[in-house]
């Protein structure tokens, strides 16, 4: 018998139907890997197990966990399952954790709520469990408070706290979305030892296939509250059967096609870049420290090229971009666009800030709410010395959501009447309604999922050729940058490490750090597509 | 719009404060008995056909003092809203674009010094150098609500510059008060109708309590705080003298903080959606 | 901890500096001058000059204000026009009034507002949660001085368990002190606590809904462990922050308050005052209320630090 077997569990909240006939198994040392799109029902799959449900909800079916039936099952019994038999993982380490208390306490009160024992010797185990989590004492101290460790760190602590009991089961919910790719590669590793050396069985949830490829024993997809698909992962991807799986493969590994070729002139130069920023330590009569984000940074963007700039979090890839949008003044160097400094005098250059748009990450807070779509996508219009008007207005608004995908009527509508993926579509009609050289995607595709990520990148490919654009693409998504750029920029702590050819620097990294964030970053097994 | 009717907290509001509303108005044209004339031989009536309140001491109607007096209260908390939002919304929406600069800190300590000096204060003061009159209660109690408005505007404006559509605004080549203007202020504007809403029942009480300790409107003009004043040394023997004008204070008042609330749920898109 | 605390009483330094001009300032500007007004119209020149210099009077604006504000730091007032007394004996009977008037409705709206906010929080949308925060709504809407005038009428002119007004004073003892500011501080703690009571409710229902709540239930936390380990003191940050405010409501709400029961306190000090036009009166109890409300905010800022270690140990 599976240590976890749930079986044509269905789930209700408030009567609108969240899963429908959900079964799978995992059994004792063995990683079972959710797989879905936002809205698939993998997480409160996963909350169903733990009974841990909004008001409302109403489950039927059966989840079995080590023999107990947990819809039978009385809140007090529950209360002895959970953190005991079952430990959970969860996605937001920066605020799974009481900012108010120590990180021992935290981890100790997880014994200390299930066994009879005195609070010295929870703290002993504490620190036991926190070692398994590679957060040794001498470095990470029980008195530590959450908010004195990194993000990474945190979801340490969550894992210390769910394996603190040794529980037969743990479940991991997206447990690295939140993680840089280096991290999530260390805090996947951690999670495949425990589940070695303890004969736990892992339940992985996760939106990236890739992830979950390289650790998983067996696979579920599912989509809109069902299963898909379920099969031992080896030969699943070999073999997949319905259709959305397939899809799902498909984009996740997709490349669009591109025809533009690279000119040989430089677009944009940015030369010897230093940005410092100021920090008020003690307010604003107190010490000033400076924190230089961006380090004597130069490199090129050739016309009609895509070139890729990949770094993780706080590696001063955000702050270029505001540089050479001219948003803010850098403190050394200068950043030329076709020749023209992009700021001067200390303000930004107007001629060359035409000539520039930016598509940010974030499609739900990228457009002010109370605007209508026309007034939204025409924003940019600012930036000319003689704005059209009227008819000519219209009809430019019309031809950028034409552009890409979108309907003349389309328009009229607010922000919310859209999906995440067709505000992106809008935010790049934004872009290129004043008809720019120079796009800016920031992390444009990293908040979509991967189907609609896939159409957002053959849209982008596609709008480059006919508009002859060029793009600088941001991203911490090094498959993303593969697919769609030419020439890739690595950054690391402000400074640029390596760059060259797209491929030849993912295939043949030279720099240290090039050659961690690859190894780190997860790949769908060869052939999978 | 059916929406308003099932919100528990808007209908009542709404009712209430038109009710009051409505009699503050009409009494700009039309009361039962005028209230400059007094009637000693109608003195301390309690509650009858031909007066549904009952009368004062002086004869004189109580429910059409209470028409009139709702004027002063209205009068003097409108106005005194108005000075708070006009002051403090441009202060609190140019100490967020400035955040942590100078004009940010200036202000902000401003707002604190002038929070330490309650309206009542405030009023103690005014009074003590001018002299009481329901212009000072407007003043004193405008005043106050000058830093309860920049710090709100301030607060959800911070939260707001953080937005991408501000960077997208800025790339757009718009400056900072434009910004301010265009972006900030209408994602603001449903916080601070609600926030007046409470400012607006706040300086109801005030004004009642100003006038109450003879701080606020002074005689002939008519007001709830003047009208519990007068009363309270005959409370043994007219309870009806007390009890109206504190009913009326106390209904207004309500059916403002009920307003409000109601307004916050119901502007609110994220609790609207979740409702639908 | 140390630089935190600091830096908090700097800021509270110079808060006094500001207040202390602004009364200044805002009193000076007042036509007339106090030394005639007080001796009359038949005064003597040198007999003014005398009681001018006396007064603290004569001099530059900034020496007058440099002479009060030394006076401030050292306790002594001033003196005053009318009875020719020291201010600070005068405030010094009546804050024994105010004071324990302001802590007894302080404490007893944190006794009613504390248990009734996290009671609704726990029993969201029950009849209880309905019920209290109807009560609240009441409450908040109520002026305290109409009700106070209703609690004389039924526990003092009906019921005849309370005196109707008056200060019995300490040296009655402490009981019959107590007594006779219960109904007082009833009429002042009542709209407090109903504010009260919805802080700590929005807030204690903020933090259940946080992540870390969620964490502490996947332990094995039942919902109330959860409550009462994680959301408590998480959700006091707010809280403070209001009661804060709140004492310098009570202190300014208690001028009004004392008058419906006629208390000798600082509210019917300053009334007087104001009638016999006796600024320095005046303009020290505005100073002392003041300088409670800035130090009590102080205090709430150090308390911040005590449930915060973020702000504690900042790195």
């Amino acid at each position: 018998m599976s240590l976890l077997g749930i079986d044509r569990l269905s789930l209700k909240i408030h009567g609108t139907p969240i899963l429908k006939d959900v079964s799978f198994a995992v059994d004792p040392g063995r990683i079972l890997g959710v797989i879905g799109e936002s809205g698939s029902g993998k997480s409160m799959t996963a909350f169903s197990v733990l009974q841990l449900l909004p008001n409302g909800a109403e489950c039927t079916g059966n989840i079995s966990l080590a023999g107990k039936d947990i819809l039978t099952c009385s809140e007090t019994e529950l209360c002895s399952i959970r953190g005991r038999e079952v430990g959970m993982v969860f996605q937001e380490p920066m605020t799974a954790l009481n900012p108010l208390q120590t990180i021992g306490a935290q981890v100790a009160e997880t014994i200390l709520v299930h066994e009879n024992v005195s609070k010295a010797e929870a703290m002993t185990r504490a620190a036991k469990a926190l070692q398994r989590a590679e957060l040794p004492q001498e470095k990470f101290p029980l008195s530590r408070y959450p908010h004195e460790l990194s993000g990474g760190q945190r979801q340490r602590v969550v894992i210390a706290m769910a394996i603190a009991l040794r529980p037969k089961l743990l479940i991991a919910d997206e447990p690295t979305t939140a993680l840089d790719v280096t991290t999530q590669a260390q805090i996947l590793d951690l999670l495949k030892r425990l589940v070695a050396e303890d004969d736990m069985g892992l339940m992985l949830i996760s939106h990236d296939l890739a992830v979950v490829a390289d650790l998983a024993d067996d696979l579920v997809i599912m989509q809109q509250g069902e299963v898909v698909e379920n099969g031992p992962a080896r030969s699943l991807f070999g073999a997949m059967q319905h259709p959305y799986s397939r899809a799902l493969l498909e984009a996740s590994s997709h490349v669009p096609d591109r025809l533009g070729e690279a000119h040989k002139t430089s677009l944009l130069q940015v030369r010897n870049v230093v940005r410092d920023y100021q920090q008020h330590v003690h307010g604003w009569w107190g010490a000033t420290t400076h924190f230089r984000a961006v380090n004597d940074v130069s490199f090129d963007i050739r016309r009609g090229e895509s070139l890729g700039l990949v770094g993780e979090s706080g590696c001063g890839k955000s702050t270029l971009t505001r540089a050479i949008l001219g948003l803010e003044e850098v403190q050394g160097g200068e950043i030329l666009f076709d020749g023209q400094p992009v700021f001067t005098h200390h303000h930004a250059n107007k001629d060359v800030r035409r000539r520039m748009q930016v598509v940010f990450q974030d499609p739900y807070g990228s457009f002010n709410p109370r605007w209508r779509v026309e007034k939204l996508v025409s924003e940019p219009f600012h930036l000319l010395q003689t704005p059209l008007h009227g008819h000519e207005r219209e009809n430019a608004v019309v031809e950028a959501l034409e552009s890409v995908g979108l309907g003349a009527e389309d328009r009229h509508k607010y922000i919310h009447e859209f999906s995440g993926g067709q505000r992106q579509r809008i935010a790049i009609a934004r872009a290129l309604i004043i008809k720019p050289d120079l796009i800016i995607l920031d992390e444009a595709v990293s908040a979509l999922d991967v189907s609609v990520r896939a159409q957002v990148l053959d849209l982008l490919a596609d709008l480059g050729d006919r508009f002859n654009l060029t793009y600088l693409f941001i991203s911490h998504d090094l498959s993303v940058v593969r697919s769609i750029t030419d020439r890739v920029l690595v950054m690391k702590a402000g400074e640029i490490v390596e760059g060259g050819p797209t491929d030849a620097v993912f295939d043949h990294p030279n720099h240290d750090y090039t050659k961690q964030l690859v190894a780190a970053a997860p790949v769908l097994p060869v052939g999978a597509a | 719009m059916s929406l308003l009717f099932y919100n528990r907290s808007f209908l009542p509001g709404i009712i209430l404060t038109t009710v009051f509303a409505a009699a503050a108005l009409i009494s700009l044209v039309w009361v039962p008995y005028d209230t400059t004339i007094l009637n000693i031989a109608e003195k301390l009536k309690p509650p009858n056909l031909a007066h549904p309140l009952g009368t004062d001491q002086f004869g004189r109607d109580i429910l059409s003092m209470i028409m009139v007096g709702a004027r002063t209260s209205i009068a003097v908390a409108l106005v005194a809203v108005g000075i708070g939002m006009i002051a403090g919304v441009p202060l609190g929406l140019a100490a967020a674009a400035r955040k942590g600069g100078l004009l940010d800190e200036v202000i902000m300590r401003m707002n604190d010094l002038v929070f330490a000096f309650p309206s009542l204060l405030i009023a103690v003061m005014i009074t003590a150098v001018f002299g009481a009159s329901a212009l000072n209660a407007i003043i004193a109690i405008g005043i106050f609500n000058i830093p309860v408005f920049a710090r709100l505007t301030r607060g959800a404006a911070l939260t707001l510059w953080n937005r991408e559509y501000i960077l997208a605004a800025r790339v757009a080549g718009k400056g900072q008060a434009r910004i301010s203007v265009e972006h900030i202020l209408p994602n603001v504007a449903n916080l601070l109708i609600v926030q007046g809403t409470i400012q607006f029942s706040l300086g109801i009480l005030a004004e009642a309590g100003l006038s109450y300790v003879g701080l606020g409107a002074q005689p002939p003009t008519a007001s709830w705080g003047r009208m519990l004043a007068d009363s309270q040394t005959m409370i043994s023997f007219a309870p009806h003298l007390a009890l109206f004008p504190g009913l009326a204070i106390l209904l207004t008042v309500l059916g403002l903080n009920l307003l409000g609330d109601g307004l916050r749920d119901l502007l609110d898109p994220k609790l609207r959606r979740a409702r639908t | 901890m140390l630089r935190y605390f600091l830096k908090r009483l700097l800021s509270l330094a110079l808060s006094l500096v500001a207040a202390s001009v602004v009364i200044f300032l805002a009193l000076e500007v007042v036509p007339g001058d106090p030394a005639a007004y007080m001796l009359g119209l038949n005064a003597q020149e040198d007999t003014l000059n005398a009681l001018r210099e006396q007064l603290g009077l004569n001099g530059t604006i900034l020496e007058r204000y440099l002479s009060w504000a030394g006076g401030l730091l050292t306790g002594d007032f001033g003196i005053s026009y009318t009875y020719r007394t020291p201010v600070s004996e005068m405030i010094g009977d009546r804050l024994w009034v105010s004071l324990p008037l302001a802590l007894y409705a302080l404490t007893l709206s944190t006794l009613i507002a504390f248990p009734a906010g996290i009671w609704a929080a726990s029993r969201r949308g029950s009849y209880v949660d309905t019920g209290v925060m109807g009560a609240t709504q009441l409450g908040v809407a109520i002026p305290n001085f109409w009700f106070a005038m209703l609690m004389v009428l039924v526990f003092a002119i009906n019921l005849r368990w309370f005196s109707a007004g008056g200060f019995a004073g300490w040296e009655a003892g402490f009981l019959a002190g107590m007594k006779s500011l219960t109904l007082p501080a009833i009429a002042l703690a009542l709209p407090q606590a109903s504010i009260l009571t919805r802080v700590m409710r929005s807030s204690l229902l903020d933090t259940l809904s946080e992540d870390f709540i969620r964490t502490a239930r996947a332990k094995g936390l039942t919902r109330a462990q959860a409550m009462w380990r994680h959301a408590l003191r998480n959700a006091l940050i707010p809280v403070l922050t209001i009661m804060g405010l709140q004492f310098s409501f009570l202190l300014a709400g208690a001028i009004i308050i004392e008058n419906v029961f006629y208390l000798p306190g600082l509210g019917r000090l300053v009334f007087q005052a104001i009638s016999a036009r006796d600024l320095i009166v005046v303009e020290s109890v505005v100073m002392l209320l003041v300088f409670a409300v800035i130090v009590v905010n102080f205090a709430v800022d150090l308390a911040y630090a005590l449930v915060d270690p973020r702000l504690r140990r900042r790195r």
